[in-house]
């Protein structure tokens, strides 16, 4: 298949930065367990999530910083690639067909990006009534946004870093557990200005963060300013 | 910490775990053993007094209308075109609409078909799929947009769902930020043995058809575009047919309606929310 056309050139990008050393980082900031997070990442920038204790979803959405109506598409970057897991080389396409950003390492390999977050009202039905008062990922992604002028019509299916939902020919899926280490980390270089949002998911009723939700951490690298 | 304190986190997370996996059976296994084979392609009649409007969408083209509680929209393929997509709100509050991802989460399968419902962002269930020829829907990869048509015709200036789907919402009063992953009928696309999106070929015919019955008064986009992963060379959308009819009252044992334990507490959550108004 064919690449998506792209807004501009993302080949130069791909000779990015090879080892990052965390000292480096223009910003490092560990999210606790259950809490958002957001921040912009430059065009040209790495934003490096690492998945501190292992087996510890990342729910993770992407705006253009510049017009919040352009943003991370699940079913665009699924499109673009032809392959429905998220790994090194995948292109994230917005919903207006541009290349948000690369992913260019991935120490675990494979991440989700079909089963989007969990909500209150979805874990009463997947999981019963009695799961209705949980924290969960839409909760924060609502209070993140909230932060800039956005609202819950603005939350559309994302990205699950270090999430593990194998999708069978028959069509069955189902979340299971996790194929990250401890100190696995993903790294994608921005290809626009990003507005990057994440729930550390609080979910302890699947295997998604190990039944037990822990702390990630996050780091920009400038890459230019090195 | 402590040993006893290490023992009770470790038995926690055992319990949960259990609980997970019984769930995981029982939305796996108990649900394709009920749920019943594909409507014939000349079954389920539709009474003609029921119908309240039958409409040709040319292809390529988009239908944008408010379909009511009780009422079912027949989205009939009587070209056997590649792919026609969906995309709904809640119409008394579009802030709520079609969730892609909890769809087939909350279900645990991607292959929706007669018996399965499809779900608000809110756990709500909005539409029922009550009748179903082919069973051969995609809910990842979605429409066509600008780019897949480059790609696929070399001409991105073709009709897309993604265009029409900003279209359809901009008649409702709404934008592209109230445009999300879309749902595509007639669009066998799995992911096969090689881990890729495959588009299976032969499965769509002239005559096929889904019976969509709205579960809240809902306010509904019809993009008629093949799917971008479709075979097909040279860029012909074949016409459809839209016909709006008011479904037979769901008994208490209707198969939407019981099918699964999820679709059970969804009707749970709609009917709560009907209650109030």
């Amino acid at each position: 298949m064919q690449p998506t056309p792209l807004s501009q050139p993302v080949s130069a990008f791909f000779a990015a930065p090879a080892a990052l050393d965390p000292k480096d980082a223009i910003y490092d900031f560990i999210i606790p367990a259950n809490r958002p997070w957001s921040g912009v990442v430059e065009k040209g920038q790495v934003l490096r999530i690492v998945d501190l204790e292992g087996c510890q979803a990342v729910d993770t959405l992407f705006y253009n910083a510049h017009d919040h109506g352009e943003r991370y598409s699940a079913q665009d970057t699924i499109l673009a690639q032809g392959a429905p897991y998220v790994s090194t080389g995948t292109r994230l396409i917005s919903n207006d067909g541009n290349v948000l950003g690369v992913v260019v390492a991935d120490s675990c390999g494979r991440h989700d990006t079909s089963a989007g977050a969990c909500s209150c009202e979805a874990n009463t039905v997947r999981f019963g009534q009695q799961t209705r008062f949980m924290h969960a990922c839409r909760e924060n992604f609502v209070i993140e946004v909230s932060k800039h002028g956005m609202t819950k019509r603005d939350i559309v299916p994302n990205i699950n870093f270090f999430m593990n939902v194998p999708i069978e020919p028959s069509g069955k899926l189902a979340i299971v557990d996790g194929v990250s280490s401890p100190g696995d980390h993903v790294d994608v270089l921005a290809a626009m200005d990003l507005l990057c949002v994440i729930s550390n998911c609080p979910q302890i009723n699947n295997p998604c963060n190990g039944f037990d939700p822990s702390p990630v951490r996050v780091l920009i690298f400038d890459p230019s300013s090195a | 910490m402590s040993l006893n304190v290490l023992q009770e986190k470790a038995a926690l997370i055992a319990q949960r775990r259990q609980r997970y996996e019984e769930l995981k059976a029982a939305g796996q296994s108990a649900a394709p053993k009920t749920l019943p084979p594909p409507t014939k392609r000349d079954g389920a009649p539709i009474e003609p007094g029921s119908i309240r409007q039958r409409i040709a969408v040319p292809g390529g083209w988009y239908w944008a209308e408010k379909i009511a509680r009780g009422e079912a929209l027949r989205v009939l393929n009587v070209s056997g075109t590649p792919g026609v997509s969906l995309f709904f709100w809640n119409a008394a509050d579009p802030s709520e609409r079609y969730n892609s991802a909890d769809t087939i989460k909350v279900q645990w399968t991607a292959e929706l078909r007669k018996g399965r419902v499809l779900f608000s962002d809110m756990g709500r269930v909005l539409m029922s799929i009550v009748e179903d020829s082919c069973g051969a829907h995609d809910a990842i990869v979605g429409g066509s947009t600008p780019a897949s048509n480059l790609r696929k015709h070399g001409d991105a200036t073709l009709r897309s769902t993604r265009e029409n789907m900003i279209l359809a919402a901009s008649k409702f009063g709404l934008g592209p930020r109230d445009v999300a992953p879309v749902l595509t009928l007639f669009a066998p696309v799995i992911h096969d043995e090689t881990e890729r999106m495959s588009f299976r070929e032969g499965v769509i015919q002239p005559g096929d058809f889904v019976d969509l019955r709205a579960e809240i008064d809902l306010l509904v986009a019809v993009s008629n575009c093949p799917h971008p992963l479709a075979p097909d060379v040279e860029f012909r959308p074949g016409e459809i047919e839209l016909i709006v009819h008011r479904a037979p009252e769901p008994g208490t044992d209707d198969l939407c309606r019981t099918a699964t334990a999820e679709a059970a507490r969804g009707f749970e959550n709609t009917d709560r929310y009907l209650s109030a108004r």
